[in-house]
């Protein structure tokens, strides 16, 4: 293993039981790593898993089968897990996609971004903490006079420029955004994502990106990989994906993303895939870094 | 020159709350002909929900039409009474939401949902309001109608949930249809199904449609033509093609250049500073103006008016007027070849 990737994941499964006729495969065998600095981006439709990828590399649930390895260490064995606790906690972070129900409404802006660094003892002082917080406001593009506001007060931009800043506070090596801008305007979405991207720059954390949104995951990623009930159907570099998609699910994806320009998009034909279609086999490497569900 | 089945005229919409007057439709007028799909376009809070509501009259008590008309195909329902409304709604008029299971009463089957609707506005038999049901599930691309008939909303996924919400919208054959963010909670794939659907029975049956939307990518898809809003008014309305290829406002201009399909790699995406105005206490002039980059002296004090570019594209901004000075415009939308 090169010591250049900070998130392995191998082989991951999260089965979720329902009762003795039922299990669902939430994710059945996913396989990546991504790499320091690296913007990963993960796409699929709803109930594809790409939420269960995030909150299982989180620990929020535990993994069935599989692994994880989190600069080097087996997060996914629960002895490793708590013996790092305080590290993974400090160094992995997530946004969720509804800053509403994500942020606390009755703690202000301020407790909000101070409670993680409180909580991990990574400022004690009264000034140090001052100071970080203006800090981590201005990064996020909020000034001072938010800090006494509560959540319900500001509009869905800021909140989510909240939540950015507490995932920030800790500085950590990795951030996982699942779905960060959907649920915001397009004028906003933009500013959100620029905001992401000199952050990525200037913090050179490495990034989980998790969107439907394939628009913004070209703008915005590194790599790809393409999700299809639990399973990676192809994952490759950003470029290379869009401009040469292989496994036919990718391309009835890229062929229903809407364009904004009429006279393109009235004639468009879509490519329509059954998804109940087989979707078994392996990944393989078909062209360097390029793998496709076979 | 066909009369159109649905016309407002200076409408103005206030709510009154206890901080005051909340204008959310400012003095809008448009029209909408038989068989026309029609996109508002426009960031939350920019009146376009409360606009079309008002038509349906499905706004709460506190809100009341200030000045203005709607004229439904030639009468002007804006005086009309909740028993007048009643008659209306579902057969003249309809509107399908963006959340389908929250439309859905989840412990009745569908097909009983929408005879319902079918027994309520015509003299038919059960039997044959069932029969009309099928075909209308049939319409909207289900597949196996008779079955999926007496089944409940939760076995069907959400893209089927949507087209049963749309099958009992179009049960009672009603001449305009509100889509009010109707695909945005669909997958992509789903979602493309849909608009292609929509298309295809507008063909079908003449009907109109306002199609509710804050998604360019899908409005480029299925509107004949765009109005775009802003905080309450309409800001440019013209043919898809005139709004999307030679766009005037430039708030459409900041909407275009935002999109990140129109960014060029490796250069930051272009997005509008600011945020939409409060409209308990909209601004004087042009409510645009403080976000916008070429703003001039005049638009902080008056707002401006309609300015007709072409018999069909008008839009509201001071750089239209004759003394406004020449300004190129951020970006040149490209058209793309043809697929």
């Amino acid at each position: 293993m090169s010591t250049a990737d900070i998130l392995r994941v191998d082989n991951l499964k999260q089965h979720f039981y329902i009762n003795k006729n039922l299990t669902i495969r939430a994710v059945d065998g996913v396989t990546f790593q991504i790499n320091q600095g690296e913007v990963f981006g993960l796409v699929g439709e709803t109930g594809s898993g790409k939420s269960t990828v995030a909150r299982t590399i989180m620990g929020i649930n535990m993994a069935t089968s599989g692994e994880v390895y989190f600069k080097g260490r087996k997060i996914s064995e629960k002895k490793i897990y708590k013996q790092h606790k305080k590290d993974i906690h400090r160094n992995m972070q997530i946004i969720f996609q509804d800053s509403a129900a994500a942020l606390n409404p009755r703690m202000t802006v301020e407790q909000i971004i101070a409670e993680p660094l409180k909580v991990n003892r990574i400022i004690d002082s009264k000034n140090g903490l001052r100071e970080t917080l203006e800090r981590l406001l201005l990064e996020v593009g909020l000034d001072n006079t938010f800090r006494t506001k509560y959540p319900p007060e500001i509009s869905g931009g800021q909140r989510q420029r909240v939540a950015i800043a507490r995932a920030l506070s800790t500085s950590p090596d990795l951030i996982i955004a699942d779905e960060p801008i959907a649920s915001l305007d397009v004028s906003i979405q933009a500013q959100i994502v620029n905001l992401f991207q000199s952050l990525q720059r200037e913090h050179q954390f490495s990034f989980l990106f998790i969107a439907h949104d394939l628009s913004i995951i070209k703008y915005i990623c590194d790599r790809v990989a393409v999700m299809l009930e639990g399973r990676f159907v192809e994952m490759a570099a950003t470029k290379e994906l869009f401009e040469n998609p292989l496994h036919p699910y990718t391309r009835s994806l890229l062929s229903a993303v809407p364009v904004p320009d009429p006279i393109y998009e009235k004639s468009k034909i879509l490519l329509n895939y059954d998804v109940r279609s087989k979707n078994t086999g392996r990944m393989i490497e078909v062209s360097n870094e390029h793998y496709v569900l076979q | 020159m066909t009369k159109p089945v649905l016309q407002l005229v200076n409408l103005s919409i206030s709510f009154d709350t206890p901080q005051g007057e909340v204008e959310a439709v400012r003095d809008v007028s448009l029209s909408l002909n038989k068989g026309e799909i029609l996109a508002l376009v426009g960031e939350s809070g920019c009146g376009k929900t409360v606009m079309s509501q008002s038509v349906l009259k499905l706004l709460p008590k506190t809100s009341r039409i200030k000045q203005g008309q709607i004229i439904v195909d030639g009468d002007d329902i804006t005086g009309y009474k909740e028993k007048q409304m009643r008659k209306l709604r579902g057969s003249v008029l309809s509107m399908v939401f963006q959340d389908p299971m929250t439309t859905l009463n989840p412990t009745i089957p569908v097909g009983k949902q929408i005879t319902e609707s079918i027994l309520k506005h015509e003299k038919v038999s059960k039997e044959q309001a069932r029969q009309q049901a099928i075909e209308m599930l049939n319409l909207v691309g289900i597949n196996n109608p008779e079955y999926m008939f007496s089944l409940q909303p939760h076995f069907f996924s959400g893209g089927m949930r949507q087209r049963c919400v749309l099958a009992i919208a179009l049960a009672s054959n009603p001449k305009v249809l509100f889509a009010d963010e109707a695909t945005t909670a669909l997958d992509v794939t789903v979602q493309a199904r849909m608009l292609d659907l929509l298309s295809d029975i507008r063909h079908q049956t003449g009907i109109a449609i306002v199609f509710i939307s804050h998604d360019l990518g899908v409005v480029a898809r299925i509107a004949d033509r765009v109005a775009v809003m802003y905080a309450g008014k309409i800001v440019e309305i013209g043919t898809a093609e005139e709004v999307f290829y030679d766009p005037r406002h430039p708030y459409v201009w900041g909407l275009m250049s935002a999109l990140p399909s129109r960014a060029r790699e490796g250069e930051a995406l272009t997005s509008i500073p600011g945020m939409p105005p409060i409209m308990l206490d909209p601004p004087r002039g042009d409510a645009f103006a403080v976000r916008n980059q070429f703003a001039l002296e005049i638009d902080y004090r008056e707002a401006p008016p309609m300015f007709q570019i072409s018999p069909t594209h008008s839009a509201a901004t001071w750089l239209l007027d004759e003394r406004a000075p020449e300004i190129m415009p951020p970006i040149l939308p490209k058209r793309r070849a043809s697929a």
